[in-house]
Formats: structure tokens, sequence, C-alpha cells
């Protein structure tokens, strides 16, 4: 194959060529879906499934790998052929086989033998690999039903827990309602542009002089409201404590790392190639979003006792500092948006399995009182869980590279012709406030005696230590060497339709911006 | 002794090999620690951590010493300099060197840190690797503080000394330990994340359209320049603001009143050797980093008659207040917290004066301080380890029983008074000589504070040591044993020599001193300490 010219998307054969990975990983799914259904339900064929799903991912990453390295492009089209979208994609690779590695042994641990949910996995991560490379607003429609439709079985796997049950109902239930907020949102954007392509929009909206047109500004307006829900980002979060409580450990660490991840690529992606001309417009509205998803998110967390929520409201602050890097709408702010995600997602990813290693049969010891003395007993465990902490709070060198995500995005937010630097202050002032939830943690397992009468936990299983213990190390070395991933987020900004060179990061976008408020 | 240090190309490694080797030896303890597994008994008997700690701090020192000789006091450039490439894509150098400022801080880190590991020789009983190990990276973190020359690198080591400090208070503290700990850390933290905020900000705007560059130099060139910001309506120079998130950082960590509340927490419940490094070290960092940021980077804005006249204010505000509260103190250790408020006010007090005598003067505080507190709370850990109170009145008249602590007590003391002789007169002497220049009314108000730290140590001591001696349980306490008179000597020895012959030390602060009058006055300073004569 020759990529020295780009791929026509026009022609179905290069269509499906662009497409390649994703459709490994959903064809692969589909025929691991018959195999785990060829067997009985046992210990030995849930774990067998779990690695070959494993082994799918790793060879689907191959392929990424492999575009990455021939510096794929494409035409106009509904899929995009660029940087980000490989990236996003080896990031939401990565959280989904952590957390299937996660499942093959906390499903044991629960009697969920079922091998199916693993499969279940799989499929969510295609759409969401959809979602990253979707062009056209039916392709971002069509990821988040796919994305979505799995991650709502997935939240109710465990059958004989109500709360799970609860909680998949409301994820259901508030799934669909904000799917419907976003569906009436791309219909009315098309009433306006005539086009579902992202470009295409973008370019028309310039075109036809729609930067004030109610329709499209309507549009927009349910589409923010409709991503907010998707991302969990305040007013739009009330959903996500429960459902990240109630579902089983290793999905909620997926839904708080991988969806959240996809669902922002796609955002990302849609307002910086198709409503940057209606920047000023919207400009206010996100402003407003990140400042009060970092603020609730981080000052409801410090109430919280149980971990999984307390987790979930730190998921909530962190979309907030993700939507710094949207309001941006700069280079540097995609790119800081990648290594944010990528970040974020192993830092999640670990701290969620340390719940998983210490959750006893039953989910129960979830407080986090019962971590009390953890450093006593369980060192190494709790020494990850700090590097964890101390990297979702954005320390140095003990966080690794959680300073350097936090960093970057203050970078992007700094660096455009008038600097965002009040929401810059808003970041570091909320990030203090979390000092107070991550660090109890922190100092519960470190400071606190032992309480009477507590079971030393078993030792974590094989996969689960692997995951906690990768985390950890990756964190702590890219916290040493971050030059790689920030080469390879480079030159990823989604904005080829607007005639910006996306290679230097410094460069703004030529046009005229309000100052900042 | 230049040839020799010459001969083994010293400058180019000594800075990277003080980083390096602390961090080398805490790894090794952890490894130890790890080989030794899970049984407790074991590890509380283990003296290898204590060992390793000690011996790694004695060859940091050795190492740190060549510095004193191959440092060339007649230039205020900075020396020993390396300059590493670490993230490109961002503009951030491993950028190392050291002026004359950075010299005494990183001798006076490398002196401390060995007889804060002998001060805990015996008083930490549990998880002994974890606690040496976690002071030896925090030594790391300091240095790294006083030799960067990158921005970014200076901020990364910054918040890296927090993480150890917090859990060294946090685990090894006293009984109100957590509550300390916590918070040390968000106090800290509130200030030194306006500050990124700010670095940020300035390291884009030195890089202009090349992108962002975080070297000190090219920051200083550009950071007082233009630019003006909206807040709430009213149209602010940028450059007042940076320094003021500057700022903020650094008086929460000096302390300065009113920003001093968590200090007596923290230096109270902290272990002896945490309370030894947050007063002889960590406070320093505050005031190094007026010197070394704050005041080069926003001149103008530092030296605005309003912003000047409040930290003026404030300092001698702080020299009066410790003071104060220090004297009504119940605890001996509370006392000292404060009197650090007290000394560190006169340091604020030199630094915002900006002559060449009282900058020379704040600097000399700032290693007097480090040194005579230092001691002070060595002091109050052996009499602890032994009486376990630090109440003033549980003593009394104990300078029968141990006359040798008695001596070294009264004399440490003495020298925290400053009195003539010893190295705390020198400090105080050219800050109020140098400060008396330019504001003269708040100089001979903070002359009170040397009057009052007089009383307040002296009627201390009297309680403590002398009056009558009335309690059973004071009649058998042992007195200092080898190791305790071993680590007690070196300080001794440069108390007076600090105060008999300070010269060399005067000599290798002065270029960078007026360097720094220079850079923030734009008009070259007159007069000099040392080719004045010693004071």
């Amino acid at each position: 194959m020759n990529f020295m010219t780009p791929l026509d998307l026009s022609i179905p054969s290069q269509l499906t060529i662009a497409l390649a990975p994703d459709l490994l990983l959903m064809g692969g799914a589909m025929i691991l879906l018959l195999w785990a259904a060829w067997r009985p339900e046992g210990v030995r064929h849930q774990r067998t499934i779990g690695t070959a799903c494993i082994a799918l991912i790793a060879l689907t990453a191959v392929v990424i790998g492999w575009f990455i390295y021939r510096n794929a492009t494409a035409t106009q089209g509904p899929i995009a052929v660029d940087r980000f979208r490989w990236i996003a994609d080896l990031v939401l690779l990565l959280a989904t086989a952590g957390t299937i590695a996660l499942s093959m042994d906390y499903n044991e641990r629960e009697g969920m033998m079922a091998p199916e949910a693993h499969v279940l996995i799989l499929l969510a991560s295609s759409g969401m690999m959809l979602l990253a490379a979707a062009r056209d607003l039916m392709v971002v429609f069509l990821g988040i039903e796919t994305m979505s439709v799995a991650t709502y079985v997935l939240a109710g796997m465990n059958r004989r827990s109500p709360r799970a049950a609860e909680s998949a109902m409301k994820y259901f239930l508030l799934g669909a309602f904000s799917t419907a907020f976003l569906l009436y949102g791309m219909a009315l954007v098309y009433g306006a542009t005539g086009a579902t392509n992202i470009s295409v929009i973008g370019d028309r909206a310039v075109q036809y002089g729609l930067t004030g047109s109610p329709l499209l500004l309507t549009g927009v307006a349910l589409m923010i409201v409709g991503f907010g829900f998707k991302v969990a980002a305040a007013p739009f979060h009330m959903w996500a404590p429960d459902v990240y409580e109630g579902a089983p450990t290793p999905i909620t660490a997926y839904m708080a790392a991988a969806v959240k991840a996809a669902a922002f690529a796609a955002f990302l992606r849609i307002w910086y190639e198709a409503f940057t001309p209606v920047y000023p417009s919207w400009h206010n509205a996100i402003w407003w979003l990140a400042a009060v998803t970092m603020a609730v998110g981080n000052i409801v967390a410090l109430r919280q006792r149980d971990l999984k929520r307390l987790l979930a409201y730190s998921s909530i602050a962190h979309a907030g500092y993700l939507l710094v890097a949207l309001t941006v709408n700069s280079a540097a702010g995609s790119e800081a948006f990648l290594f944010y995600a990528f970040v974020y997602t192993i830092a999640t990813l670990g701290s969620f399995a340390v719940v998983v290693a210490l959750g006893e049969a039953g989910e129960r010891s979830l407080n986090v009182d019962d971590y009390a003395g953890l450093w006593t007993v369980r060192p190494w465990l709790a020494i990850a869980m700090a590097v964890f902490m101390l990297a979702l709070l954005g320390f140095p060198v003990f966080g690794g590279a959680g300073f350097f995500a936090k960093w970057y995005v203050l970078k992007a937010a700094l660096q455009v012709p008038s600097p965002h630097w009040k929401l810059a202050v808003v970041l570091v002032l909320t990030s203090v406030v979390s000092a107070g939830y991550y660090l109890y943690v922190v100092m519960v397992m470190f400071m606190r005696p032992r309480l009477a009468g507590a079971v030393v936990p078993a030792r974590s299983r094989g996969l689960t230590g692997f995951v906690i213990a990768a985390s950890a190390v990756l964190l702590i070395a890219l916290g040493f060497f971050p030059e790689r991933l920030v080469r390879l987020t480079r030159g990823s900004a989604p904005l080829s339709a607007l005639s910006v060179p996306a290679a230097s990061s410094s460069v703004p976008l030529p046009l005229t911006r309000p100052a900042d408020r | 002794m230049r040839e020799l240090l010459d001969s083994i190309g010293y400058d180019s490694w000594v800075l990277l090999a003080l980083l390096v080797i602390p961090a080398l030896a805490a790894l090794g303890i952890w490894v130890h620690g790890a080989m030794l597994g899970d049984n407790e008994a074991r590890d509380r008997a283990s003296g290898t951590p204590r060992q390793i700690a000690l011996w790694a701090f004695i060859i940091e020192f050795v190492v740190s010493l060549g510095l004193w000789w191959s440092y060339d006091p007649s230039t205020a450039a900075m020396q020993a300099t390396l300059d590493l490439s670490w993230i490109p894509s961002w503009g951030v150098r491993f950028a190392l060197g050291i002026d004359g400022i950075s010299l005494m801080m990183v001798l006076l880190t490398t002196f401390l840190m060995p007889l804060a590991v002998l001060g805990s020789w015996t008083s930490i009983r549990l998880k002994r690797h974890s606690y040496y190990a976690l002071l030896l990276l925090l030594t790391t973190g300091m240095l790294g503080v006083f030799v960067a020359r990158d921005l970014f690198l200076f901020y990364v080591m910054w918040e890296m000394m927090l993480v150890p400090m917090y859990f060294i208070i946090g685990i090894w503290g006293g009984e109100r330990r957590i509550y300390a700990t916590m918070k040390f850390f968000i106090y800290t933290m509130v200030g030194s994340m306006l500050m990124l905020v700010a670095i940020v900000y300035l390291g884009i705007k030195a890089g202009g359209a090349a992108g962002p560059d975080f070297a000190y130099e090219s920051v200083r060139r550009m950071a007082g320049s233009g630019g003006a910001m909206t807040l709430f309506g009213a149209v602010v120079p940028a450059s007042l603001l940076m320094f003021l998130a500057f700022s903020l950082a650094f008086a929460i960590k000096v302390p300065m009143f009113p920003f001093h509340t968590w200090l007596p927490d923290a230096h109270v419940e902290a272990p002896t050797a945490g309370s030894v490094i947050l007063a002889g070290i960590m406070l320093k960092m505050g005031t190094y980093g007026f010197l070394r940021f704050a005041l080069p980077f926003f001149p103008d804005a530092a030296m605005h008659p309003a912003v000047r006249t409040t930290f003026l204010a404030l300092g001698t505000i702080g020299v009066l207040y410790g003071a104060l509260v220090a004297m009504v103190q119940p605890d001996f250790k509370k006392l000292v917290a404060y009197s650090s408020v007290s000394h560190l006010g006169f340091v604020m007090l030199g630094i915002f004066a900006l002559t060449t005598q009282s900058i020379q003067g704040a600097l000399m505080i700032m290693i007097n301080h480090g040194i005579s507190t230092g001691a002070l709370f060595l002091l109050i850990g052996m009499i602890y380890e032994r009486r376990h109170t630090r109440e003033i009145a549980a003593y009394g008249g104990i300078a029968r029983v141990v006359p040798l602590f008695a001596a070294l007590l009264t004399f440490v003391s003495l020298s925290s008074i400053g009195l003539p002789g010893t190295n705390g007169f020198v400090g105080e002497f050219l800050v109020l000589l140098g400060s008396f220049q330019t504001t003269p009314y708040l100089a001979t108000l903070a002359t009170l504070g040397v009057i009052f730290a007089a009383a307040y140590l002296l009627w201390a001591i009297q309680r403590i040591l002398f009056n009558r001696l009335h309690r059973v349980e004071n009649e058998h306490i042992p007195d200092l044993n080898a190791r305790e008179l071993a680590l007690m000597v070196p300080l001794v020895a440069v108390i007076l020599w600090l105060g008999i012959y300070p010269a060399p030390v005067l000599r290798r602060m002065e270029a960078s001193a007026e360097q720094l009058v220079t850079q923030v006055s734009g008009v070259a300073p007159a007069t000099s300490v040392a080719r004045a004569g010693n004071p």
C-alpha cells in the first residue's frame, strides 16, 4: 500500500483501509462472541476469552502503530485519518486492555462467569474508536450509540447486585435523554448548514455567513448539553456518582477513563473543525462549563467517603480540566487534551485497580476509612495508590506525569493571543481544593493506624497486581521522560479543514477572538 | 586546591552529583527494605538505613565542600553550570548553576543534613527505611531548588520537596501531626499553584514565537516588561500580578506575617530532623525565592513605593510579633518556632531595604538562623527523648544535672539572640545598618526585636536550666552522650567561626548581592562590607 498519496475516501476499498483498525476490532469481537457462546460458562473459559480479547487489542494497536509510522493521510470524507485519531485510539485501547484485565480477576471473585462481558467491552471500544475517527455527525451518532448500548449492559452486568441494576437503569435513562439532546442539536445544525460532514459544516458556516444564525447556535447549544451529559460536566453530572458507585468496579474505571475520553475526542473534533467559525458564540458557554465543572467536581468530592464516589467526582473535576483544553480552541489545546487523556487514563485505571484489589467479595470495604494503615500491611499497594492520587492531583516526580498533564493544559490556556489566565487561575485554585481529598486518601493509608479487627486484605491477584504496577511505573517513568509522548501528540490537531498548518503548536488560529472574560 | 578540583573537572559534574547521590542512596535504602521483606522485628532492629543515610550525607557534604574553593567570588555570573536537554518540545532544560547566594544555601543544606540524621539516630524507631529514604529524597528536592537555572525545573523541585516533608511530619510527627501536615501542605500548595500560572505565562512570553523558554536569564530579560490585565474592571500591570503570584508562594514559605500560621504547627509536630530541616533550610527557600526570582524579575513592581513599604512593614511586624508571641509560649519548641518568624522578619526587612549591606546581612541571617535554630531544635529533641515533654514549666534547675547540655543550650541561645562574637550578631547588625539608610523608622522599630529576643530566650533558659530543681523526675536525667556531643561540635564551631571571622563568607556573597541591588534598583551600590572591613 502506498501512503504517499492520501487515501481517497470516496472509493469504498480505500475507505475500508482507513477503517481497518475499527473493522479489525469489531470483526474480531464478533468472532470472539461466537467463541464465547460456544462453550459453557466457567472460570477457565472466561479467562481464555479475556486473554483472546487482550490479544486482539494488541493486534489492533499494532495496526494503528503502522498507520502512525506510515503517516497515513486521507481526503475529506466521513472518516478522519490523522494523528489525533490514532493517538486517541491508543489511549482508548490502553484503557480497554486494562479494564479487561481487571474484569478477568474481578468477575471471577464476584462469581460473574459470563465470558461475553469481555467481548461487550470490545464492542463498546469499537464504538469509541469510531467516535475518535468520526468526521461526520452521522458517524458520531453511530459511535455514541455503539459505545453507549454496550456500556449500559456492562453497568448492569452483575445481575445479583441491586445497586448495579439501579446504576444501569439510571445510566440508560440519562444516556437516552442526553442522546436525544445531541441528536436534536445535530438535526438543527444540519438544518442550518445542510451538511453532516463536520468540515463542510465549518466551511458553510463561513461561506453562507451563518455565524449569527439562530438555528445553528441553538443546534450548537443543544449539542453542548448532549456532550455535557456524556462527559459528565457540571451541571450535567448528576448521574455520574450514582452510576459509578453501582457499576462493577472495572466497568467504573472503564466509564471514567475510556468512555469519557472517547466522548471528549468527538466533542473536541466537532468543535474544532465545525464550530470554530462560531467560536465567539460558544466560547462563553464552554468557559463557564469548564469553570463550574472544575469547581463543583472538586468541592463536592471533599465530602465523599466512599472511594468509588470520590473517584467519580474526581473524574468530573478532570472533565473540567479537559474542557479548558477545549475552550482554548488552538492546536496546543488538542495536544494538551491528548496528553492529558493519556495520563489521566493511566492514573484512573490504576486507582480503580487498587479499589478492585482491596474490595472483598461483594464489594465491601469501599470506604476510605477502611484503608486506614494500609501501608503497614500492604505497603506496595499503598505506595501505588499514593502515586495515583498524587498524579491525579498533578504533582511532579512522586505523581509522575500528572504534573506535566496539568502543565500542558495550563500552557495551552496561556499560549493564545489573549491568554485565558482567569481560567488558568480557576484551574490551579480548584486543584488546591482537590488536595483536600486526594491527600485525605494518602493520609488515611499512611498516617492512620490500622483499625482494630480489620482483616489484612488478601494479596491482589496476578492481573490486578500487574495493572497496578504497570500503571504506577508508567506514570513515574513518564514523569521523568515525557518527551516521547509530547512528540507523539505534537502536530495532532484536527484543524486541517481550517487552513491552519497543524505542524507547530504555537501558531494560533487566524481568527479574531473575544478578550478573555 | 583549585588546581586539584580543576584537574578532576569538578565544576562540570558537582551539581549533578549533589542531586543524584541522595536519590541513589534513597533507592538503596528502599531496596534494602524490600529485601528484608515484611519482617517487622528485623525492620525495627535494622541499623542499616541510618548508616546508609549518614554516609550518603557525609559524602554529599564532602563533595559539596569543594564548591567553597572552586567558586570564584570575583564575579556574580552563574558558576559550575550544567545544561542538559530535558523536554525540548516545551523549551525545558535541565540547567543547573550557582551564584554566591545559592552557594551558601547549598553548603548550609549539605552541612545540616548529616546532623539531622544523627539527631534522629535513636528517636526514630518505626519504619526506618522509609524515614531515611524520604530524608534523602527531600535533600535532592531542596538542593534542586537552590541550583535550578530553569524555571520549570525549579518548580518541579519546589513541589518535589513538599511530598517527603508531608510524610515525615505526618508519619513520624507528634500528636497533632495529621492536622499539622495537611495544613503545611495545603498552605504551601496554594502559594505555589499561583506561581505555576505565573511561570507558564512568563515562559511563553520569554520564548515568543519559537515556543516557550524557561531559562532563567531569558525569563529575567522579558519578565518585567509591559503588558496589562483587567481584573474586576481595573487595568493592572501584568508584572504586578506576576510579582504578587511569586511573592505569595515565597511569603508563605518564609513565612511572612500574616501567612505564618502553618509554621508553629508544622515545627512543633515534626520529628526533630523535620524541624531542623524546616527551620534550617526550607524557610530559606522563601527568602531565596525573593532574592532569585521575585525581585530581579519584577524590579518595578517590587520597588513600587506602596508594595515595598508593605513588605518592609510586614517584615517589621513579623520581627516584633514573632518575638512577642514567642515570649508567652509555654512550650519550648513552639517558642523557638515563633522565634523563626521573628528572625525571618529581619531577613525580609533586609531584602526589601535593598542595600548591599542589608542583603548580605539578610543572607547571613539565613545562614545563621539555619545553624542556630537547627541547633536549638536538635537540643530540644535530645532533652525530649529523655523526659518526653517540652513544657518549659516541667523543667527547672537542670543545669546541675546535665551540665554539658546546659552549657550548649546557653551558648546556642546566645548566638540566636545575636551576642557579639557569635554568628547571630553579624547578620542582624548588617541588616539594621543597611536598612537604616533606606527606612530609618522601621529599622529602629526592628531593633526592639533584638531586645525582645534576648528577653524570651534568656527567660526561657532561666526557667529551664536555672531556678530551683523542684521536680524529682528531673534529678536523674542522663547528660549528653558521645553521639550527641559529636553532632553539636560542628555547630558550635561554625557559630564561633561565623561570629569572629565572617569575611570569607561575606566575600563569596558580595558580588551576587551587589548585582542584585544593581538589577533591582538600577543603580550601582557604593558601599560594600568586605572592603570596608569587618563589622
